[in-house]
């Protein structure tokens, strides 16, 4: 049996550890109120975009100089995963459920027979997979020391994949990332970023009605979606990192609070028995000294 | 609503702006050029410099630095690389873009050196309506 002097102590030390996670949990609530926010604000221009690239590419897709972002490089043997994950920890099965998924589509690809190569953003998602994907992955970057997300944080990443992909080194390129549900869901998600012909059996993203007119471009189609079609793939990155961004506080904001709840449920159990031990030891004192006067 | 133009105006950060207007002048790459109600549909890439933006006789002006204008039946649509509203703009801000601008020009070989100088022009025409 633990003494009171024990007991005392080990509630202290609780009941700093909930002050800690409940602190934790309101400063990832104010955060995933402005993530959310940048996350919505950012919608409308990647729909756009897609649109415009569904409009194009619908022209396009037939003739013999689309160009490779388009249409892919004809195979598909060497596929890049661009893998994004959040930088901390502490934020319940957030990271682990993107590397899962990761896993098992590396896996499945590999028992295909292609060759996997794997791009890391973020620190945990990386630490998850050197373990057991070391030899695969070819990039990594953290985004630790930006503050705030921001366009060009997501250009700059988009500039690497596509000066890797006009050097050859992959085929396909896939993103994968954390959707944002809602504050208690998040599905991780694969996105083929490359080839970015936009998959028409969905049907969402049929022509826009032009009224029996044509489409005039100016410069040239292939001028348009030779800048299009990279800006495109920033965008997906961008709204890729302000999804995982909302989808880390949101998770973070879960299980803090779950967190901050096992502690009091904690704190209660070691109150109860700390008063038990007193009056069990008040008990006892009381006995002796009853049987010491009855003794006399 | 015929004699209106729904324009609006997205950068990947925000919705700078979505309405009716009257008309809108966009700089293309291959010059500028206005939109008005009803204009046949029509799609441009934007080098760096000013849209002006015409409604009930006020206009109002945005930076903008690359991007694309996507006119359909339905209206105007601009996704803009980079765009702040003029007034927002801030002339020390802008002189170190120049700054920058005219490095990148210095450094630039080839096609990129047209692209520069185009982009160092764009900046210095905002510049001049500051």
């Amino acid at each position: 049996m633990a003494s009171l002097k024990d007991l005392q102590n080990r509630i202290k030390s609780v009941k700093n550890t909930q002050k800690i996670t409940k602190a934790m949990q309101m400063v990832a609530a104010a955060k995933l109120r402005k993530a959310q926010e940048f996350a919505v604000k950012s919608r409308p221009y990647s729909d756009r975009i897609a649109a415009v690239i569904a409009n194009l590419s619908a022209s396009m897709a037939g003739s013999e100089g689309a160009p490779k972002l388009l249409v892919g490089t004809g195979s598909d043997n060497v596929q890049l995963l661009v893998v994004a994950t959040s930088d901390r920890g502490l934020c319940g099965g957030f990271n682990t459920n993107i590397v899962r998924k990761a896993r098992e589509e590396i896996t499945a690809l590999q028992a295909a027979g292609k060759t996997v190569k794997l791009f890391c953003i973020g620190k945990k998602g990386h630490d998850q997979l050197t373990r057991l994907y070391g030899e695969l992955i070819v990039e990594y970057v953290s985004l630790k020391e930006h503050k705030t997300l921001n366009a060009t944080i997501a250009a700059e990443l988009g500039g690497k994949i596509t000066s890797m992909f006009d050097a050859g080194e992959f085929d396909v390129c896939k993103l994968l990332f954390s959707k944002f549900e809602n504050v208690m869901t998040q599905t991780p998600t694969i996105k083929t970023m490359i080839p970015a012909l936009v998959d028409t059996s969905e049907g969402e993203v049929a022509g826009p009605d032009l009224g029996g007119a044509a489409y005039e471009y100016e410069p040239d189609e292939e001028g348009i979606l030779k800048v299009l079609l990279p800006r495109n793939i920033n965008t997906q990155i961008f709204s890729a990192l302000l999804e995982n961004s909302a989808g880390e506080m949101g998770s973070k904001m879960t299980a803090m609070d779950n967190a901050t709840r096992s502690a009091g449920d904690m704190i209660d159990k070691l109150t109860l028995t700390f008063n038990r031990t007193r009056q069990a030891q008040i008990t006892s004192d009381l006995i002796e000294i009853i049987s010491g006067a009855e003794a006399l | 609503m015929a004699d209106k133009l729904q324009f609006s105006l997205v950068s990947p950060e925000a919705e700078l702006f979505s309405g009716l207007v009257d008309q809108v002048d966009v700089p293309g790459t291959e010059g500028d050029f206005g939109v008005l109600p009803d204009h046949a549909p029509f799609m441009a890439a934007i080098r760096t410099g000013a849209i002006t933006v015409f409604n009930d006789g006020v206009e109002t002006k945005y930076m903008i630095q690359g991007g694309f204008a996507d006119v359909m039946p339905s209206g105007l649509t601009i996704l803009a690389e980079q765009c702040t509203p003029l007034s927002d703009l801030s002339a020390e801000a802008l002189a170190e873009d120049i700054t920058k601008a005219e490095q990148a020009l210095a450094a630039a070989e080839g096609d990129d050196s047209l692209d520069a100088a185009q982009h160092l022009d764009g900046l210095k025409l905002v510049q001049g309506t500051l």
